[in-house]
């Protein structure tokens, strides 16, 4: 789990282009979205996207992104369960 | 009757012309036949969470936007009008790249929202919170031309305040294409600069130029802007004539015109289209030139407005900029002229003020 | 003294008509022109569905008589078809009559080109002749040199709302007395690109699209073309044209809140709306039919019905999307929804919203499901794009 939570933080920050943020900056169980990291909705259709491209997981409906995609925690819990 | 004064203006280019130390003394002809903007330093314009995402077309827009309004003392414009011929190309390249090479999967979202030509302007008015009249022109080398004469119809119909600008990018695929079909120059054409070219083709280039317009005149004014007119297509002989009219049009004409700004890019086929102008016309009017800086792209036109304003503004001519060299003790009237291969013709009538 | 803007000719193509007949007809028959995408070979072919055009491009090349070394793209294709229509509709017979210009909209221009032929140009040299159709303005210069127009012409570009600026642009030419006559549209064809775009912005609907409805899911793309004559109503009378409607209403404003998603208050739509009313002169309570944006998309719906209800507080005038009849036509969809306007006036009919069920909870406005006789003096006509770009136009039968 500690790995995938490290992926997690580095691909955010690749896929993302975050260019300032190291892995070391984003807590397990900081807010992502809105206030927290600031990312945005475009920000969840490209992790959306992530998901199913390097762990087979297919999202139908943006909308549960907003549960999935909290933090880094609430994602590697979805990922563990759900990957194929 | 009203006025249009230029009071800001901004502009990111081939040249290291973000930075206001700099005057035309530093800047060198280009010597490569594709060339990528000078880049600004970003992080002093945009804030790295919107940065993130931004194309370098839409980077280079949003800093020559802010040094316009700022030179301008202008915190909110009433309409924020873009010109583009080829819109953001690299992401538009991108997210096509992504569609072929990667047969229709795995695709994201943020390439193809940049993509859209109107991006910059929208990114420019998100920055300001500017909920103002907001249009983008896409009409190859008129693109900006056009969005000029937005403005004068915005400050006729009351506006006071207008931000306008032309931008476009460098598309590598894209410039391979162009190559293929002989529209770039070959590099090694490029040693004797491109005044008297005996090659095809010209240097492709990017850029983003932006204008504060405004009713009334600033301590920051660098010109008047009089008169625009545009035809899709003209015959070489038949410029001359177009011209004229234009100048009767705003009561003016050859005589008047101190200084003549030529769209020359070095291109044997298409530069006849000043030559005669140059031989004839104007034989004895100073004439300028300025793609030699820039290289040429759809909205190349606005970096020979930036440059003919500062000109304006300074009253002296900078030697890079010269083809000629004549006695011109005053700069009033300045007649710039451009075409892209034939097409897209523009004629813009300036003065002093 | 400004001038008033006369419509005087129509023409459009879409996948529910290729004249302004066809539509007409297919728009009271509740004919809607949804159906799964024939002519692009897309993986995600089983999961849209679009308003295709039924025409191919070689049957658009014979139809215009175009020579074999054409590089028309599909949208250059469909926009000289629809502009023609609307020439011969005004009954111009001397383009260059007066100060005649052409104002045109598109996003795809000749991308679908371009998609097809990206990697081939090196090697098949026949088809390089597309490189140059690229460009969003090309389409504009092959209609005015087709037409044999001299005058004015540009190219507009704003996303879904291109169209409406378009519109706007050339009737403020004309109150100026820049331009006396304009021809005014846009034009978008299908394509990869596009289909591919809004895939990942996951708002294509996989059935026919439902605007308004509570349970929408999201768009069907559609493509088209529909252009407009306007004249000064001097001139219109001077030359004894039928004038069709006027323009007596248009704005611009840009919703300044995200790249894509339109402000939950909508905004941008407001101040458009609001601001087509002023330049008409005219109150809420005068309109009787508002022509929607209406895209289906979760997002549009829910921030055009709070702006709706913003301007027009407890009267909501009859009001309906015509999306559902073509899918949404991107750059054209102004245009096409301008004609349909001018047909609501013209004959005093409002076209329904298809595919309409239950409201959006939040706002509880309930669309026109058929087709309905009314008295029509002033239609009020929304497009909204990315970037925050919101227009509005205002219609009305007389001065």
């Amino acid at each position: 789990m500690e790995n995938l939570k490290k992926e997690l933080k580095e691909k955010i920050i690749e896929n993302l282009n975050l260019e300032d943020i190291e892995v070391a900056d984003i807590n397990d169980d900081d807010v992502l979205f809105g206030d927290g990291l600031g990312l945005d909705s475009i920000d969840a259709l490209e992790l959306i996207v992530m998901l199913d491209k390097d762990y087979g997981i297919k999202l139908t409906d943006p909308k549960q992104g907003k549960s999935i995609f909290q933090s880094i925690n609430t994602m590697a819990d979805y990922i563990t369960e759900n990957r194929k | 009757m009203n006025n249009y004064y230029i009071n800001g203006i901004g502009c990111v280019s081939a040249q290291d012309t973000s930075n206001l130390e700099l005057s035309f003394d530093d800047f060198k002809e280009l010597k490569n036949n594709k060339v990528e903007v000078f880049k600004p330093n970003y992080r002093a314009f945009i804030k790295p969470a919107m940065i993130r995402r931004m194309s370098s077309g839409v980077k280079s827009g949003i800093v020559a936007s802010s040094i316009a309004l700022k030179e301008a003392n202008i915190d909110l414009p009433e309409a924020i009008i873009t010109g583009s011929g080829m819109g953001c190309l690299r992401d538009s390249e991108k997210f096509l790249e992504g569609i072929i090479n990667n047969n229709e999967q795995y695709l994201t979202p943020t390439s193809f929202i940049q993509s859209t030509h109107n991006t910059v302007g929208g990114q420019i008015a998100l920055g300001l919170s500017c909920k103002s009249y907001n249009v983008t022109y896409v009409h190859q080398a008129t693109s900006f031309e056009s969005s000029l004469i937005d403005s004068m119809m915005m400050i006729d119909e009351g506006s006071d305040h207008i931000l306008i600008g032309g931008v476009d990018e460098i598309g590598p695929h894209t410039t391979e294409n162009h190559e293929l079909v002989g529209h770039v120059k070959k590099e090694s054409d490029l040693k004797n600069g491109i005044l008297n070219s005996d090659s095809k083709g010209s240097v492709f280039s990017e850029g983003a130029q932006f204008f504060a317009i405004e009713r009334d005149k600033k301590n920051s004014t660098y010109a008047k802007f009089i008169d625009v007119a545009v035809y899709d297509k003209l015959e070489i002989d038949e410029v001359e004539n177009k011209m004229n009219q234009f100048l009767n049009d705003n009561k003016m004409q050859i005589s008047d015109i101190d200084m003549i700004v030529l769209g020359i890019n070095g291109d044997i086929d298409y530069d006849e289209y000043y030559n005669l102008l140059m031989r004839k016309t104007f034989k004895n009017t100073q004439q300028v030139y300025y793609k030699h800086l820039s290289g040429e792209y759809n909205t190349a036109s606005a970096f020979g407005l930036w440059a003919a304003c500062k000109i304006i503004k300074d009253q002296s001519i900078p030697k890079i900029l010269k083809i000629n060299n004549k006695e011109v003790p005053t700069i009033n009237n300045v007649l710039l002229y451009n075409q892209y291969r034939g097409l897209s013709h523009s004629f813009t009538l300036l003065s002093s003020c | 003294m400004s001038k008033g803007v006369a419509i005087t000719g129509m023409g459009i193509i879409s996948s529910i008509g290729n004249t302004v007949e066809e539509n007409f007809q297919s728009l009271i028959d509740k004919n809607a022109g949804i159906s799964k995408i024939s002519k692009i070979d897309t993986i995600h072919k089983d999961e849209i569905k679009v308003g295709e055009i039924s025409f191919t491009n070689d049957e658009m090349v014979q139809i215009l008589n175009l020579p074999e070394s054409n590089n028309y793209s599909r949208t250059a294709l469909l926009a000289e078809i629809a502009v023609k229509e609307a020439v011969n509709n005004a009954k111009i017979t001397d383009i260059n009559k007066y100060k005649t210009g052409l104002i045109s909209a598109t996003s795809v221009g000749g991308m679908d080109m371009t998609e097809r032929y990206y990697y081939s140009y090196k090697d098949e040299v026949d088809k390089r002749k597309y490189i140059d159709a690229h460009s969003l303005g090309d389409s504009t210069l092959k209609i005015a040199s087709s037409l044999g127009l001299t005058g004015f012409t540009t190219t507009i570009s704003t996303a879904c709302s291109s169209a409406t600026n378009a519109i706007m642009l050339g009737a403020r030419m004309i109150k100026s007395g820049k331009l006396d006559r304009v021809i005014v549209g846009g034009a978008d064809c299908l394509s990869k690109f596009t289909i591919n775009g809004f895939k990942t912005l996951m708002i294509l609907s996989e059935t026919d699209c439902m605007p308004f409805d509570k349970n929408r899911t999201g768009l069907n793309l559609g493509e088209a073309a529909a252009y407009l004559v306007l004249e000064s109503d001097e001139i219109a009378k001077k030359e004894n044209k039928k004038v069709l409607g006027y323009i007596t209403g248009y704005a611009n404003a840009n919703d300044a809140f995200h790249q894509t998603a339109s402000s939950e208050d909508g905004e941008g739509a407001t101040l458009a709306m609001k601001k087509a009313l002023e330049v008409a002169k005219k109150s809420p309570k005068e309109i009787d039919y508002i022509n929607a944006h209406g895209t289906a998309t979760p997002n549009n719906d829910s921030s055009e019905s709070k702006a709706i209800i913003r301007i027009f507080g407890k009267t909501i005038p009859s009001f309906s999307s015509t999306k559902g009849y073509t899918g949404h036509t991107l750059a054209a969809a102004g245009a096409i929804e301008a004609v349909y306007s001018i047909l609501a006036l013209q004959n005093d009919i409002i076209f329904p919203n298809l595919n309409f069920k239950t409201p959006i909870e939040e706002t509880l406005l309930i669309p026109e499901t058929e087709v309905i006789n009314k008295k029509i003096k002033h239609v009020l006509s929304n497009s909204f794009g990315f970037g925050g770009n919101c227009s509005s136009l205002i219609f009305s039968k007389e001065l």
